[in-house]
């Protein structure tokens, strides 16, 4: 399907959900992030280098909705960090293609990390390779890869991209 | 004795107390450059498998000297320093790939070498018709690259830059070799990795890595789900002073060992309360007769190689200045691994690396030291978990392993 066959209205959708999902992240409103996947899913921030060389370690690689949960429980109670906080930039999205209900999109981001110093860093920045499905009349993300060019990870990462 | 001056060991300290100035000095980091990494040390550089076939390389370091790891045509590994004997220009500026023809060519005046390191092409070297051109003495056999040399030892790659270190073995130690071959026991297959930069000091890591006292107090998540806790059956082992072995089964522990632990009221014990949505992520398979699920081998100075529950990955530390270093990850499993297997693997891989549940915090505790000892470079550490001897355990509670490490590096150094 080209470009030109695809709504606005869909377009418009599409967006709504990915500015959705940054804002939920960057808003620390992380317990809600799990409802933007469908159960069964595939979750991974994976870097480039061995995206290219075919090679499949991600350094998150979630495939249920649970999995999701369980990220967010362990950032909340398990895991130690400093305290920081993230803020997307995303663009170019683009609709690869639409198939049904199954839609591929492509954009870039750029997360921006800031630490309790008080300094902005460009902390991650890459692009999400999404799968999304229409369920119960909602966008939801059956995959979503986020492949990451800045292949030298800052200490640590604990807040899903 | 080569000490800095503003380093001052405490009398009597032996290796239970460490002067902060040790994690915060251009001066050390210079000399450990030289005596540590261009000294009698074997450096971790490569898995075999990263180098498929002839012609393969891979860029890394050997402290912070860029070292290219070759396979030659011959099928042999080399390794030297990426900088062209010409003008001092790097040579392999890709992270790994293939070189078609086994040429290594500078680009800057494009000399142009054999894997091994060997000089074979100089353009215009007799001149262009008749001017220029290198002397008629110039001999190429004197203008090779500056060569590691090399060990494969079960399938990892190792380097030295000196001829006074031991052979390999000798250089690890009885234990330390066993667990090596324990995992390398067959062909794995590389699945991946991650790089993280660390703002702290590297010794800070090799102490983490030597430090069974922390993992069930930092580590929320390993002990919140019983992974690992120190009431565990293990062990603590030290070969050659700064090598070491941890191993632990899990679901081994003492009833009175953990009961001590709730008299503690430690953060640790928070069992039970926050139950995994996904179980599937600790559903792995005993894949070692012997029962060990975890094993953290520390090769001194630049390589951990870890199994925990089914997750088998080489950390190497590539130190940067003297408050950063890098880490990289490279992760693997078997070549006769099942789907199964491997899809557990890959799960797993959340426990691991940069954002791993059980060890995310690793680098983070790096950072926590390096920030609050920029000053007061004359006061110390307090190393005396388990007593003030630099020996091994038959138990998880001690810091001996840290007091080996400072043993040897002290004498390495020369502090």
């Amino acid at each position: 399907m080209t470009s030109n066959a695809i709504s606005l209205e869909l377009k418009g959708e599409v967006e709504d959900l990915l500015n959705a999902y940054t804002q939920c992240i960057d808003d620390d409103d992380l317990e809600n992030w799990p409802d933007f996947f469908t159960e069964k899913c595939l979750y991974r921030v994976i870097p480039r280098e061995n995206h290219e060389m075919d090679l499949p370690t991600a350094v998150m690689w979630c495939d249920s909705k649970g999995m999701l949960q369980d990220r967010i429980t362990a950032l909340r109670h398990a895991n130690i960090y400093q305290v920081q906080w993230y803020r997307h930039i995303t663009s170019n999205p683009r609709i690869l293609s639409v198939d049904g209900d199954t839609i591929k999109v492509q954009s870039n981001y750029a997360v921006f990390k800031t630490c309790n110093d008080g300094e902005s860093t460009v902390y991650n920045v890459g692009r999400y390779v999404d799968v999304i499905v229409r369920e119960d009349g909602v966008l939801k993300f059956k995959e979503r890869s986020a492949i990451y060019d800045t292949h030298r990870i800052t200490t640590l990462m604990v807040i899903p991209i | 004795m080569n000490t800095p001056a503003h380093l001052k060991w405490p009398d009597n300290a032996d290796c239970t107390a460490v002067p902060y100035s040790v994690f915060n000095s251009q001066e050390v980091y210079d000399l450990e450059q030289q005596k540590l990494y261009n000294g009698p040390t074997w450096n971790y550089l490569a898995a075999a498998d990263e180098l498929p076939e002839k012609g393969s390389f891979k860029s890394t370091y050997i402290g912070d000297t860029p070292v290219v790891v070759t396979r030659g045509q011959d099928d042999e590994f080399y390794a030297w320093v990426n900088r062209c004997a010409h003008r001092g220009a790097e040579i392999c500026r890709e992270r790994h790939g293939k070189s078609e023809d086994g040429a290594f060519t500078c680009v800057y005046h494009q000399w142009a070498y054999d894997a091994k390191g060997d000089l074979h092409g100089i353009p215009f070297q007799r001149g262009l018709a008749g001017k220029g051109g290198m002397p008629k003495d110039f001999d190429k056999k004197q203008h090779g690259l500056r060569k590691v040399r090399l060990a494969n030892y079960h399938g990892v790659l190792f380097g030295t830059f000196s001829e006074q270190t031991p052979d390999i073995e000798s250089y690890m130690g009885e234990d330390v070799s066993h667990h090596l071959k324990r995992i390398m026991n067959r062909p794995i297959e590389i699945l991946g990795h991650t790089r993280q930069s660390i703002a702290g000091n590297w010794k800070f890591y090799s102490e983490n890595t030597k430090d069974p006292y922390h993992a069930s107090l930092l580590h929320l998540f390993h002990a919140t789900f019983g992974l690992y806790r120190s009431s565990q059956k293990g062990e603590s082992i030290i070969n050659n002073d700064f090598h070491s072995v941890l191993w632990a089964s899990s679901g081994t522990e003492s009833e009175s060992a953990l009961d001590d632990m709730k008299k503690d009221k430690l953060r640790t014990l928070q069992t039970g309360e926050y139950a995994l949505q996904d179980p599937s992520l600790l559903a792995g398979q005993q894949e070692f007769d012997d029962g060990v699920t975890l094993v953290i081998l520390s090769l001194f100075p630049s390589l951990v190689m870890q199994q925990i529950q089914n997750t088998l990955a080489f950390r190497q530390i590539l130190p940067k200045s003297k408050d950063e270093f890098e880490l990289v990850w490279t992760y693997f499993g078997y070549k006769d691994d099942s789907e199964e297997l491997r899809n557990i693997r890959l799960k797993q891989f959340n426990l691991i690396g940069p954002g791993g549940f059980i060890s995310m915090e690793d680098g983070e505790s790096t950072e926590l030291c390096q920030n609050a000892i920029v000053r007061d470079g004359a006061y110390t550490n307090v190393i005396q978990m388990a007593g003030k001897e630099a020996k091994g355990d038959d138990h998880l509670v001690t810091e001996g392993l840290i007091r080996g490490l400072w043993k040897g590096y002290r004498e390495i150094m020369d502090f």
